[in-house]
């Protein structure tokens, strides 16, 4: 009836992306989440494997392949690494995705070919310093000058937007007020480096502190009036599209992330030793590995059931949220017992169970909090 | 355009625990996770960076189990063109000399090839002795351990690296090549790679379609056997100096008394 095996091809990418983890990541990602600098080799690597291009067309230099492939690699690589993950997943869904979804064919044409080779990376800019699940709340506006686009305003904790191959943002920003008084939002591509466009130093962040986060700031901001993401107005329902994806990427990210944690102590479990044992021998210990594997396990299953939706066509909304709850959870959960697991040296930046924890708390903050999708997940019932 | 054969193997992963069979001393291949050979994958790599600078086919030819498929696999996603692969139960616990044998016929197999390019050793059984041994039966130059490889027209230039030091070879094609650690970074297949691997022909032959008869190969009929294996003995804790402001000179006595120093 059912069957949840990877085809042939998702497991060779599966395998691939995990030697890729163990072999070029772990050994040096530490240092670069110590220095809080961003791992340009490493992604360069990855974009030279295709992982960026993994759920678009070959049109475009991507590699043909589907938004489960890519899950499938932001959960290899986090197991290992959450920043490089982070970094992967904001340059596929948010930063070249809108374009592919929405863009024009010339847009297309112009911005793909680099962004699904990660020779260069796109950011996509909603969240701004007062509002960020409130996505309606947005106060960067737009106004047609001419043939140019004028742009005020500013956006927060925005991934990628300022490392040194950042292409381009695209930004939310009110283009004018609908006569039932709500906003009308359109999404915008602003290239990097145009006149007024500032982008912060980097944030001072608990985790992911190998990835580029900056706020944005824009002061009368020219773009070309073609710079616009598909129809004027239209911008809401697309950051809505893009972002039940995103949930389901995060998700995956989130399993990765608790997996790493159960591989990390299977590893230090039989090693350890406390009271003349080996700490794997007493049952407090695997209780709660036991624990820590279930969780990672149903949250698997459910982002594969929201993957498996998304892929057929069907609504997900629901789906999506239920995995990116319950794989935050695990996320945040399988960190916090690893970490006592290791006890002192789990609280030592050296052993990536330190890492972990810092950086699992975002998962339940990020692509909506775990309050947004118990929202989205209660409205979906009809619920209120 | 150079039509270029790489030998892989599949090994048992070098990050499990390796055995060897207690009964006949072969390798345990259910003790760990198959691979294709690291050394293998640097050999693939530089057959491809030859075949896209100067045109050409690569074909892949490896002598294994049913599922060495996984092996071929993964180097026809990193972009080689096809590959042959040798199956037979007789193959079973066959030493070096029977397995140049049988890698000799399966390269006659490739009509017109220019160049073998195989790994120096494999992480498994580490003879280091195949494509020297290939050659022979070939009847083509061999240029083994090689750092660095270049191909001009037919003539092939090698530098030979050494523990004495660096040698260059020149020889003509058609040739044999092996390849060190040093010859390359592989690349990891991308996912369209992995999806076209998928159509590219794999050749599947037995010992007999290569004209070789199986009492010539397998355990019972090599030429070396292994009598006795035993687990490396475990990394001993090793000896604590503790200074007691004579640190140094204890140091250097033990260092002498390895004969380290």
């Amino acid at each position: 009836m059912i069957d949840l095996r990877l085809d042939e091809e998702h497991e060779a990418l599966r395998k691939t992306v995990q030697e890729f983890a163990r072999d070029e990541v772990a050994p040096v990602i530490g240092d670069f989440y110590e220095r809080e600098e961003f791992p340009y080799e490493i992604v360069a690597k990855m974009g030279r494997m295709g992982l960026f291009g993994l759920p678009f067309s070959e049109e475009y230099g991507g590699m043909g392949g589907d938004y489960f492939a890519l899950c499938l690699a932001l959960e290899e690589l986090a197991r290992v690494d959450s920043s490089v993950a982070i970094t992967l997943e904001a340059g596929v869904s948010l930063g070249a995705m809108p374009i592919y979804r929405f863009g024009t064919a010339e847009q297309k044409q112009r911005w793909l070919p680099r962004l699904t080779t990660g020779e260069q990376l796109g950011a996509f800019g909603l969240t701004e310093p007062g509002g960020g699940s409130d996505a309606g709340a947005t106060r960067t506006t737009a106004k047609l000058d001419g043939d140019h686009w004028v742009i005020n305003g500013s956006k927060a904790f925005i991934t990628n937007s300022g490392t040194d191959i950042t292409e381009l943002v695209t930004v939310t920003a009110v283009t004018d007020v609908k006569p039932n008084g709500r906003k009308e939002i359109t999404a915008i591509v602003i290239p990097s480096g145009t006149s007024g466009f500032t982008v912060s130093k980097k944030y001072s962040k608990v985790g992911w502190n190998a990835s580029d986060t900056r706020e944005l700031a824009f002061a009368d901001v020219r773009v070309p009036a073609e710079n616009i993401i598909g129809e004027q107005g239209r911008g809401y329902a697309q950051f809505l599209s893009i972002l039940d994806e995103g949930r389901v990427a995060i998700a995956a990210l989130s399993v990765g992330l608790a997996q790493g944690c159960v591989d990390e102590c299977l590893r230090y479990v039989g090693e350890r030793e406390a009271f003349g044992h080996k700490i794997g021998t007493y049952q407090a210990i695997q209780f709660k590995i036991a624990d820590m594997e279930v969780r990672a396990h149903t949250a698997r299953l459910a982002y594969y059931a929201a993957a498996a939706k998304m892929l057929r066509g069907e609504p997900f909304k629901r789906e999506a949220a239920i995995a990116k709850l319950v794989s935050s959870n695990a996320a945040m959960d399988n960190a916090r017992e690893a970490t006592q697991i290791f006890g002192g040296y789990g609280f030592m930046n050296e052993f990536p169970v330190g890492r972990f924890y810092r950086d699992a708390k975002i998962l339940e903050i990020g692509e909506g909090t775990s309050e947004v999708q118990r929202m989205l997940i209660a409205r979906e019932l009809g619920v209120g | 355009m150079p039509n270029i054969v790489v030998l892989v193997k599949q090994v048992p992963d070098t990050y499990s625990e390796r055995k060897l069979a207690e009964s006949d001393h072969t390798l345990d291949r259910d003790s760990a996770d198959a691979v294709l050979d690291e050394i293998n994958e640097r050999a693939v790599e530089e057959a491809l960076l030859l075949k896209e600078a100067q045109g050409g086919e690569v074909t892949v030819v490896s002598v294994g189990p049913d599922r060495a498929t996984d092996a071929i696999r993964k180097a026809l996603s990193m972009g080689a063109d096809k590959a042959v692969h040798v199956s037979d139960e007789a193959l079973r616990g066959s030493d070096v000399l029977q397995t140049a044998k049988v890698l000799a016929a399966a390269v006659g197999k490739v009509e017109g090839y220019d160049l073998v390019i195989a790994g120096n050793e494999a992480s498994d059984g580490q003879a280091g002795a195949v494509p020297a041994i290939l050659a022979e039966l070939l009847g083509v130059p061999q240029l083994t351990h090689a750092r660095k490889v270049e191909l001009d027209g037919t003539t092939l230039k090698v530098e030979r690296e050494s523990e004495e030091g660096i040698t260059r070879l020149e020889a003509s094609l058609p040739a044999v090549v092996s390849v060190g650690e040093k010859i390359n970074e592989p690349r990891y297949p991308s996912f369209k790679g992995i999806m076209a691997a998928k159509k590219k022909p794999v050749e599947t032959l037995t010992v007999a379609d290569l004209g070789i008869d199986a009492g010539e190969v397998g355990l019972g009929n090599a030429w070396t056997s292994v009598l006795e294996a035993a687990p490396k003995p475990p990394r001993t804790a090793g000896q604590r100096v503790t200074d007691e402001g004579d640190g140094g000179s204890k140091v250097a006595e033990y260092l002498v008394a390895q004969k380290l120093i």
